[in-house]
């Protein structure tokens, strides 16, 4: 479904792939699709909203910097996200996460996420003119 | 993997020839079972590692290896400066100093029973685990940087635990070399209220029985015994390690191409140990592990809190104390040449045998104590490293048992709930706020631990002393 986000295999950590009809949409869904390593994005009340700048030299390490950003905002505030918008402009993105403070019992967070890793990282338009993004992340 | 392209070096271990841009070969430690049953992802990703600059020797697996990424994990890899040899931050991982911490109490299983639901309470609700979990402690800037210039040294002198630990941790508690100012304000800032913090996932505090002696000498040495009780920690650097990571990895990707360093994957983001990156990350790494050694120094004190208050006997030995994600400068013998590397374990153990200049003073005959984890249902083991493992690989041995399974299929087989009383059953109580991260770390996800050590054992990696099964397993 497009867009749409789901996980893929990987034998220690866990692939996030997030699919739209735009790069934003895509960066959008990755970011959904990494919030559901830990919780339920569904679950999650949009009490709180975080705004997020990144700049890299390339879209691949844009998507990099952007789920590294919400993983570093996520642990410091001790959040969990439900929503996400993100506008890109050449090698800038501007972002904005929605959420509230971790509830252990009512979200039930299964796993924090360390560190957003490179490998199977991919950023770019698929066969049917839809956008791709996606890594694995280190849990 | 298919063993047909592998030439066979002897029982235990696997050539992956050199082939391409390999400047070394590969070499796994394995069974025939256990090489055939690693994804062929390991094998490639082996390769991409044997490939960099100044790689000495071989690229090495344990036998516990599985696909990471970048480097495998299980993964073990020198490299010398003086040959263009590289630092990854890729190679060390996201958990600076992941490691393992093992404790010994006074207490024999019959004594431990009655006590059961008291001491898995009271560790629960001590000890800070798992998503959002805080600690009670917080460090000012100037009590952060003698942090992470003291380590385990650090939390001695600012009232967490004796100073007799020191002598039972890699390093004497403190890696020499750390480098506060290249920790950022942002990785720091993670650190905050995380000091003293289990984290999730992986990790685990847990009592643990004797069940098996294999080695009764060294096993007396070590303070084991069976049917005796023993505390283990399995955690790191926490949010502070993860940021540096983080940071370094994009840095390394940045600015590698500019020294000439072609990668088959960016993932493996290397930079030459002697730029001005290399050694920025190798301080920062270090100043990383000196907070895992300190972490784990303050949860051994709340451990030893929550005995003090339910069994009245607090004074909880430590037996060691290793670190199995990090990259540490050692003098090995190389070709007949004593020479300077820069050894990366990533998911890797250290595995000093007798005589070893940071083995104990107290164990310098025997060896350092290598401490296995398994998962939360199987065991885990300790064993002593051996003199055979310096030219077997570093004198490196495996880390753990190694996951079999991703989170997600481990999920869609397991309900939190089941597992919880399946283990119960086996009187193993599981103290965890999340079902879902229990069912992810279920002990089907993982493999054979006992297959695991056997191989590590057999190939003269460490050798067997002692199992330990779990009683009570607080989960992050």
């Amino acid at each position: 479904m497009i867009p749409g986000w789901e996980h893929f295999e990987h034998e220690a950590d866990v692939g996030v792939r997030g699919r739209g009809r735009t790069e934003a949409e895509a960066f959008e869904q990755a970011a959904l699709a990494l919030t559901a390593v830990s919780v339920d994005p569904a679950r999650v009340a949009a009490t709180e909203r975080v705004d997020v700048r990144c700049e890299a030299p390339d879209h691949e390490l844009l998507l990099i910097d952007w789920l590294s950003r919400l993983v570093y905002e996520m642990a410091v505030g001790h959040l969990v996200f439900g929503k996400f918008e993100v506008w890109i402009d050449g090698g800038c993105l501007r972002g904005a996460a929605w959420g509230e403070r971790v509830d252990p019992a009512r979200h039930e967070p299964a796993v924090e996420v360390k560190g957003v890793s490179y490998l199977a990282l991919r950023v770019g338009p698929e066969p049917d003119g839809n956008w791709v993004a996606q890594c694995v992340v280190d849990v | 993997m298919n063993t047909a392209t592998l030439n066979r070096l002897d029982d235990w271990a696997w050539e992956i020839p050199k082939s391409g841009t390999m400047r070394v070969p590969g070499i796994i430690f394995a069974s025939e079972e256990l090489v055939g049953g690693m994804d062929e992802k390991v094998r490639e990703q082996m390769s991409n590692v044997a490939s960099l600059p100044g790689i000495v020797q071989a690229a090495y697996a344990m036998p516990d290896a599985h696909w990471g990424y970048g480097f495998p994990i299980g993964g073990v890899a020198a490299f010398d400066p003086q040959e263009g040899g590289v630092v990854s931050a890729g190679g060390v991982g996201f958990d600076i100093s992941c490691g393992v911490r093992t404790l010994l109490t006074a207490l024999s299983v019959e004594d431990i029973e009655p006590l059961r639901a008291q001491l898995a309470d009271g560790l629960f609700q001590h000890v800070p685990a798992g998503v959002g979990s805080t600690s009670r402690l917080r460090l000012d800037e100037r009590e952060l940087t003698a942090m992470l210039n003291g380590g385990a040294r650090w939390a001695v002198g600012a009232g967490y635990g004796q100073p007799a630990d020191l002598g039972r941790i890699e390093q004497g508690g403190r890696y020499d070399g750390a480098d506060p100012a290249q920790v950022s304000g942002e990785a720091r800032h993670r650190q905050v209220d995380e000091m003293g913090t289990l984290g999730s996932g992986n990790h685990y505090l847990e009592l643990q029985a004797v069940t098996d002696v294999y080695d009764p000498a060294t096993a007396d040495a070590f303070g084991l015994a069976v049917g005796a009780v023993v505390v283990s920690i399995h955690c790191g650097s926490r949010g502070l390690g993860h940021q540096v990571a983080t940071e370094f990895a994009r840095r390394m990707v940045i600015e590698g191409p500019g020294y000439g360093i072609r990668l088959a994957d960016r993932e493996l983001a290397s930079v030459p140990i002697d730029s001005p990156v290399g050694r920025d990350y190798f301080g920062a790494m270090l100043a990383a592990a000196n907070c895992a050694l300190a972490n784990r120094q303050i949860l051994a004190h709340f451990v030893r809190e929550v005995f003090e208050r339910v069994t009245g006997d607090g004074n909880l030995s430590l037996l060691y104390d290793v670190s199995h994600n990090v990259c540490s400068l050692e003098t090995h013998e190389i070709a007949g040449r004593r020479r300077d590397v820069y050894v990366h374990r990533k998911g890797a153990t250290r595995s000093l045998g007798p005589g070893a200049a940071d083995v104990p003073a107290d164990l310098k005959a025997i060896g350092q104590p290598v401490l296995i984890g398994g998962s939360m249902g199987t065991c885990s083991y300790i064993l002593a490293g051996t003199a055979a493992s310096e030219t077997r690989a570093f004198s490196s041995a495996c880390h753990g048992a190694g996951r079999c399974q991703s989170r997600s299929q481990s999920m869609r087989q397991n309900r939190g709930e089941d597992v919880v009383e399946r283990l119960r059953r086996r009187h193993i109580t599981i103290k965890s706020r999340s079902l879902r991260g229990v069912a992810e770390e279920a002990p089907t996800a993982y493999k054979d631990v006992n297959a695991v050590v056997e191989v590590t054992h057999a190939a003269g990696l460490a050798r067997k002393v002692a199992r330990l099964a779990p009683l009570i397993c607080v989960k992050g």
